[in-house]
């Protein structure tokens, strides 16, 4: 099957919900989308940010587009089992759709608007206009495909020096009730001046569902706004997901985002980040855990575009069974960008001879008054560190398990909020719990 | 007898290290080991806790016990324990946790109870004035960041923590100034017992200034060549190990010190 057949293929099943209750100009960007998935297609391998992730696999089912009130069967404590309750505003999503019944918008100050995208839409869509108006598929045929197909997501917006406490939690929960569903969320962030917040968006699911969640997020900070993002990301292993974290800094802001991967048959999170003003600075993490058939890509684009500004990527794999995990960051440095401080590591813990790691951190530099620095690397338990805690009476099997531990903590210990950081670990504990075989039985 | 090693040879990579190495040690006695690089110390040392990676064959009775047949977890469970030569660094495990674990692990598998956090910690505190070491050392990760002299110290409190029937001290002394040559032997004098057996493997006389052994054995070429008292420490010492070497070519046809 050619990618143009199968983008031909995955289009036929999705008309863009002409409904008559979109302005012309959402429309209008809805076809321009759709159209441009078609004329270019899908990626493929020789894409050079998807040469390790082959979508065969999801093109090849045929997917329907979750609609509003697709499953009625989510409960609050389903809710609570996939993303702890952080006591703050809490947006849940099924399906990709805001479920109110869910949710809960109370305790926020007044100049913090925190609403689903699809309120937005209906009341004054033309706040969201530039939002949908850029060049569609700017990225990839994905974004594209969420500018098409996209109702709903969250939307939070800070007024200049609003300062949110309690943390936002964006949860984006799936049940598809036996029906092979595309989502489609869209987030929108928007940062003014000196404004900040904590904001963790959780995507999960139900075992056993096929579902393929295709999100994208935008986050706009002006001058001195400050955003703490985490990601956590649990869907179940018959799912897919793809998704896109797009950022957008101004002068002195500062954005941080840690991902943790865990679930997922193939998962995408692709981070990109415009440092656009002076002295922003953008600290990027991420920890992915691959297992099974799972692939878990990591695909990173930091642009310096502005002087003086810093970025920071530590991401962290570990693989197990015949799971994949790629690393694919790319930091450019425009001319310009003079007094860059910019540096990226990878590092891959291997525990199965069928496991496989690529890793490819890219430096592009126009100029030269910088100071970049990026390493990766990947191996296997230490033998030496091995021997040393069984020497001490320790069974491999719990010294294996310390040492994983000790890899990924640095990881788990970034994450501030305690109940988060409680949360990961057991999930990440779970993930090794039954065993880290480096031997395939 | 506590430990009985008979025509013990050890290979890696098709190179023979140790060539039919025999060691009688009692319960309660010191031991040193003495030899030039080379001559096989640490491959014995290596080959005594289950390091992978060696051909072995001959005999190791621990306490009756086949040494060989055991993994590193029930050599330690068995009450073996090595003071490493090169103490293992492990970014993100807590030396204390790690010595918990540790302690719980031999625990559990002689089906003792656990120590909780603040017996453990008791404990842990009682045993590192042995070694004069601060509490510092405690919230770090193992071994990361040690000094030569740290690391070592580290080594002796947890043999001091693990309390094992058979230590073997590899190079103990390697890397140490004198201060610190000082605690790291006030520490090993105070564990000795009359339960617990000592190897003390060193390259230099020196550490058997502080820690005086009940039998000196000197190896070469993968065998012990010589055994006597704590003077053949110092005999050593004068004439050096040409000497003994020597010894070794004759050796080679009417082995001496062999216990056989």
């Amino acid at each position: 099957m050619t990618t143009a057949t199968a983008a031909g293929g995955v289009l036929s099943r999705f008309d863009p919900q002409l409904n008559g209750r979109d302005p012309l100009w959402r429309a209008e960007a809805r076809l321009a989308a759709l159209e441009w998935v078609g004329k270019h297609g899908f990626p493929t391998r020789k894409d050079e940010d998807w040469k390790y992730t082959g979508l065969e696999s999801i093109l090849a089912v045929s997917f329907e587009a979750a609609t509003v009130g697709s499953s009625r069967w989510v409960t609050a404590d389903m809710i609570e089992a996939a993303a702890v309750d952080l006591g703050g505003a809490r947006l849940v999503f099924v399906n990709g759709h805001f479920a109110s019944e869910l949710s809960r918008l109370t305790g926020l100050p007044a100049g913090a608007e925190v609403t689903s995208l699809a309120a937005v839409l209906a009341a004054g869509p033309e706040r969201l206009e530039r939002f949908f108006s850029h060049a569609p598929g700017q990225h990839h045929a994905f974004a594209a495909f969420n500018d098409a197909l996209t109702e709903d997501g969250a939307f939070v917006h800070l007024t200049p020096n609003t300062c949110v406490n309690e943390p936002i939690q964006l949860v984006f929960f799936s049940d598809t009730g036996g029906f092979r569903l595309m989502s489609s969320p869209r987030s929108v962030i928007l940062a003014e001046p000196g404004s900040s917040a904590t904001i963790i968006e959780t995507y999960a699911g139900i075992d056993g569902d096929v579902y393929c969640t295709n999100a994208v997020t935008e986050v706009v900070l002006a001058e001195d706004a400050q955003i703490e993002h985490y990601k956590v990301q649990d869907e179940p292993v018959t799912a897919f997901h793809l998704a896109l974290l797009d950022v957008r800094q101004g002068r002195g802001s500062g954005f941080s985002s840690r991902s943790v991967m865990l679930g997922s048959s193939i998962a995408r999170h692709e981070v990109r980040v415009l440092l656009e003003d002076v002295g922003a600075e953008v600290s990027l993490d991420g920890v992915y855990l691959p297992q099974g058939d799972q692939l878990h890509d990591n695909t990173i684009f930091v642009d310096h575009a502005a002087a003086n500004c810093t970025s920071h990527q530590l991401y962290k794999g570990v693989l197990d069974g015949r799971g994949h995990g790629v690393f694919n960051g790319h930091i450019m440095v425009r001319p310009g960008a003079d007094g860059t401080d910019a540096n990226q590591k990878n590092k891959n813990l291997i525990l199965s001879d069928r496991a496989e790691a690529d890793t490819r951190p890219r430096l592009e530099i126009y100029t030269d008054d910088v100071k970049c620095t990026h390493g990766a690397a990947v191996g296997q338990l230490e033998e030496d560190a091995l021997l040393y805690m069984r020497a001490r009476g320790i069974p491999l099997k719990a010294a294996r398990g310390l040492l994983i531990n000790a890899f990924v903590h640095e990881m788990v210990d970034r994450i501030a909020l305690l109940p988060l950081r409680v949360q990961v670990e057991a999930l990440v504990a779970g993930r090794f719990r039954n065993g880290y075989r480096s031997v395939e039985p | 007898m506590m430990l009985k090693i008979e025509d013990l040879h050890a290979s890696i990579e098709d190179n023979e290290v140790l060539r039919g190495l025999n060691l009688e040690l009692n319960a309660g006695e010191v031991h040193a080991i003495m030899g030039p690089n080379g001559s096989g110390k640490s491959t014995l040392a290596n080959v005594l806790i289950g390091r992978e990676g060696y051909d072995v064959s001959g005999s190791v009775r621990f306490q009756g016990q086949d040494l060989l047949a055991l993994s590193p977890e029930d050599r330690a469970a068995a009450g073996v324990f090595l003071a490493f030569q090169h103490p293992v660094e492990i970014p993100g495990v807590g030396n204390l946790y790690f010595m918990r674990t540790a302690l719980n692990s031999l625990r559990r598998q002689r089906g003792q109870d656990e120590l909780d956090p603040v017996d453990f910690l008791a404990l842990a505190q009682e045993r590192m004035e042995l070694v004069e070491m601060d509490q510092s050392f405690m919230s770090r990760s193992v071994n990361e960041g040690f000094s030569g002299g740290e690391k070592k110290r580290n080594e002796i409190l947890q043999m001091a923590i693990l309390e094992p029937k058979l230590a073997i001290l590899d190079e103990t002394d390697s890397g140490l100034d004198i201060d610190a040559l000082r605690v790291v032997a006030n520490g090993v004098n105070a564990l000795r017992s009359e339960g617990r057996g000592m190897l003390v493997i060193t390259h230099h006389q020196r550490l058997l200034d502080y820690i005086v052994p009940d039998r000196v054995h000197v190896m070469a070429a993968g065998q012990i060549v010589r055994s006597g008292d704590k003077d053949l420490a110092l005999e050593l010492e004068k004439h050096g190990y040409a000497g003994m070497t020597q010894q070794h070519s004759q050796a080679s046809r009417v082995p001496v010190g062999a216990t056989r």
